[in-house]
């Protein structure tokens, strides 16, 4: 359990309840960009980073990201870099072009 | 034997064990829902045409399961807090409303499910539709786990606050943890199935 006291505690959760509402906020606003028939390739854009904000704000403050041991940020930093080959490895098939 | 580290931090990490421990697990499942979000990209791009899934899917519907399960993520880390700051019966009341989130969120999603039944919707009828419901099926599971660890942190598991309060607290942080990444992984399927 870390060391904080009842009054950092406290000040968490005005941060939570801030949080809620960005959350909140970033929900209707991504539902909403959706109905404006952007193309696809901006509209995966714009879901993606909403999302990832979204994202960010959860990991940050409910997960407590922010101020994290480094051991923690060394399994996550190799993590994304499994996530990110788990990912792109697929999509180089669609470059193989053997017996095409 | 005395598990070792429940309370006071290791020193080579700084962390109780519980916390790295659960901070591995999530890892392998980034790793999980990674592989099947990447089988759904190399598939929806190699397809010759893709549904738009708000012309299969209930988008209000899911809108409302987003928020109910950001509210519970707040109430989860509330409960927590409220451990911290010494107030059980506060923790009693998050906990129990994040429960209930919870539970809400699988009513809506069997609501969900029911009606593409109904439809004649089912996993076998297309690519789209075999990837929604095998991500949302997963994820749906991971909701289930969740409200099982939280209804013991709830009932008997709390017995632990009045011998060891400092680990039982710990256990709701971890769970915490666990919860909210569920809840992460919600935020990314939303627009990818439903919006875009």
């Amino acid at each position: 359990m870390s060391s904080e006291g009842a009054g950092d505690i406290k000040k968490h959760v005005r941060t939570y309840v801030v949080v809620f509402i960005a959350l909140f906020a970033l929900t209707l606003i991504t539902v909403a960009i959706s109905t404006l028939h952007l193309g696809i390739a901006a509209a995966v854009v714009v879901a993606l980073l909403i999302a990832t904000m979204k994202g960010s704000l959860v990991a940050s403050y409910f997960m407590h990201l922010i101020s994290e041991k480094k051991v923690v940020y060394l399994a996550l930093i190799l993590t994304a870099v499994f996530l990110l080959a788990l990912i792109l490895l697929p999509l180089t098939a669609f470059y193989d072009r053997i017996g095409k | 034997m005395q598990i070792p580290y429940t309370v006071t931090a290791r020193p080579e990490t700084g962390l109780y064990n519980a916390k790295l421990g659960i901070w591995l697990f999530l890892a392998s499942e980034v790793m999980l829902f990674g592989a099947l979000f990447s089988s759904y990209i190399l598939l929806r791009i190699g397809a010759p045409q893709w549904p738009h899934g708000r012309e299969i899917l209930n988008v209000p519907l899911a809108t409302l399961n987003t928020v109910i399960l950001i509210a519970s993520s707040v109430t989860m880390v509330m409960s927590w807090a409220s451990l911290m700051m010494k107030r059980f019966d506060r923790f009693r009341l998050f906990m129990s409303l994040t429960i209930l989130l919870g539970l809400m969120f699988l009513v809506v999603k069997g609501f969900e499910y029911g009606t593409k039944f109904e439809h004649g919707l089912f996993p076998s009828q297309s690519t789209f539709l075999a990837v929604y419901f095998t991500l949302t099926g997963l994820h749906g599971l991971h909701v289930i786990g969740g409200i099982i660890v939280n209804s013991y942190h709830l009932a008997s598991g709390s017995k632990m606050w009045g011998k060891e309060p400092e680990r039982f607290t710990n256990r709701v942080e971890v769970t915490g943890l666990y919860w909210h990444f569920v809840d992460l992984v919600w935020i990314f399927l939303f627009p990818t199935l439903y919006l875009l």
